[in-house]
């Protein structure tokens, strides 16, 4: 019987590590090539039909603290929304605020502050110029957009309003109108919305309230006519269509810690460590890309925000 | 598609039984030909079968029904049409269609019985295996756009994502019985050992519907649904057993 040896395999003939660990950046490469083709085959946005027809926004600043990142399309902004007061679907709000009034609106001024009152919209924004933000979004259902949010710095406003030294929070609560908000006729959430911030974190920098996108007043589904923008927390820390502001000793209940207070805490900071129990939040789908990518500690804003939070156990503090 | 042929087919009436009478005598039919009453002649021309066969039409309506759901998907891809997240949309499409089919394969039995139209049962695997390709698809959704086949990552999620788990669970349920549901697999297994192992469909569907509603995050409206749907569908069969071994018993 002939036991032939084996043939020698020359190191020529092996792939470097280099490439072979590579071969993943080139599936994706390609795949993405042939997504590109794809999308390249497909009419330009032909459903879309621009959809801007709101109202210009005048004297708008940039800002700085901007992100670089290319924002998000105005009809994926304003047609994928979370905003549970119009209905449950991501399509819904789009859907069911047309005949939203966000005129007249009053915003009332409650709690721990040098002067309580209620203030007509108009009134409320006028001391204030406006700036454009480009944000990064992160939902806590893990995907993300960038959205070019137009508003005025929260830390202004705040001190124009005076909270007294005994203020360690600020609340706000989203108007409670099921004539207008169909989504609230439905038990799916304790009415009316209820979101908080601690009073550093509004005094942040990189916090702001939100009354317009894309160069115009705020889309309703998108929070018309007043909203929070906090960029390093997940989205539903940001509450939308604001009727009341508070300031607060105490640490406020917000919707969703209420609703499912192991899924969803007081903080929600946008964390790729801490997972929500039903599902990991250390990658992203960025609206608009196929793959999934990283999510950033903090959103990215952690060279500016992550001093907030020094000592604190944020696995405790979700 | 299982078009008409001479050789074996008329058993597939036979077997794609459910629960009930003349089980053991269909089963041992696996030794010996029988005429087949409801097939009583090969159709040799198309028209001619589809005029004589409702079932034959039906079983045409349902591939043409079946693959409209992946085509509206493939068109709605390459228009734009899938809104801001179109994997999302995918995923959500696909899985929804693969549970309405199974919920659709699981209700063969009871609309048989309801309607006496026995001849249905002759639908009820190609349904089971609509089920199983939108299935499949989810999946690959899942593991392709969501994880882009890293198996590290995607063990991860099936064990400490609970609807995951369901979800997974319910799918490997399905892998042997669309793995078994050809004519030979039917003969190879045997009538009653094929019909015991195809009652896993029961499991997979309760699985998917945990599935459904551990992912949502407050708006469980629509798994209701489909449990409900589901609980009428296994309800019927709940009280035909125990109908039967009552009825035995006295």
């Amino acid at each position: 019987m002939l036991i032939r040896k084996a043939p020698d395999i020359r190191t020529s003939d092996i792939t470097p590590k280099a490439v072979y660990l590579r071969r993943r950046e080139f599936i994706q490469a390609a795949s993405g090539a042939a997504v590109a083709a794809a999308a390249a085959l497909a009419p330009p946005a032909a459903r879309w039909a621009s959809a801007q027809t709101g109202q210009k926004l005048a004297n708008v600043k940039k800002s700085p603290l901007s992100t670089t990142d290319q924002p998000n399309r105005f009809e994926d902004i304003t047609s994928y929304n979370n905003f549970y007061e119009f209905g449950t679907d991501k399509e819904s709000p789009a859907q069911n605020s047309k005949r939203f009034k966000a005129r007249p609106w009053k915003v009332a001024v409650e709690g721990l502050v040098a002067k309580p009152a209620v203030y007509d919209i108009d009134e409320f924004l006028k001391p204030y110029t406006l700036e454009e933000r480009v944000y990064r979004l992160r939902c806590v259902e893990a995907w993300s957009m960038i959205v070019p949010w137009i508003g005025v710095p929260l830390a202004d406003v705040v001190k124009r309003l005076e909270p007294t030294s005994k203020a360690q929070y600020v609340e706000f609560t989203t108007l409670y109108d099921p004539g207008q908000m169909p989504g609230q006729r439905a038990n799916v959430l304790p009415w009316p919305y209820l979101e908080g911030l601690r009073m550093d974190e509004a005094m942040h920098p990189l916090a702001i309230l939100g009354v317009g996108l894309y160069g115009e007043v705020l889309p309703n589904q998108n929070g018309n006519p007043l909203r929070l923008v906090v960029p390093w927390k997940y989205g539903f820390k940001s509450v939308k269509s604001i009727v009341k502001i508070r300031f607060v000793e105490k640490q406020p209940r917000n919707t969703w810690q209420v609703m499912t207070p192991n899924e969803y805490g007081f903080y929600a900071n946008v964390n790729p460590q801490v997972d929500h129990p039903r599902w990991s939040q250390a990658m992203e789908r960025r609206i608009g890309e196929f793959f999934r990518r990283k999510t950033l500690m903090f959103n990215g804003y952690g060279d500016q925000v992550a001093h907030l939070y020094t000592g604190m156990d944020l696995r405790k503090n979700y | 598609m299982r078009g008409p042929r001479t050789g074996f087919r008329p058993r597939a009436s036979g077997f794609g039984l459910d629960s009930g009478e003349s089980l053991a005598a269909r089963a041992s039919g696996a030794s010996g030909p029988k005429p087949d009453a409801r097939s009583p002649k090969p159709a040799l021309i198309f028209p001619t079968a589809v005029a004589r066969k409702p079932i034959t039409l039906l079983k045409i309506l349902i591939v043409v029904a079946g693959l409209i759901p992946a085509a509206a998907l493939v068109v709605g891809l390459f228009t734009d049409a899938l809104g801001a997240n179109p994997v999302e949309t995918i995923t959500h499409q696909t899985g929804t269609t693969g549970l309405a089919f199974l919920l659709i394969t699981l209700s063969v039995t009871p609309l048989r019985r309801i309607s006496g139209w026995n001849e249905l049962i002759r639908v009820r695997r190609m349904l089971g295996l609509f089920a199983f390709f939108y299935a499949t698809l989810h999946v690959l959704t899942w593991a392709v756009l969501d994880h882009f086949f890293d198996p590290s990552a995607m063990m991860a999620d099936v064990v400490k994502r609970p609807f995951i788990t369901a979800g997974m669970t319910a799918y490997l349920l399905l892998v042997p019985l669309a793995l078994t549901s050809t004519n030979g697999m039917i003969r190879r297994l045997g009538g009653r050992r094929w019909q015991q192992l195809h009652r896993l469909a029961y499991l997979a569907a309760i699985a998917v519907v945990v599935h459904f509603w551990w992912l949502v995050k407050a708006d469980v409206t629509e798994p209701q649904r489909w449990a409900l749907a589901l609980t009428v569908l296994l309800g019927f069969r709940a009280w035909w057993t125990l109908r039967t071994r009552l009825s035995s018993r006295f």
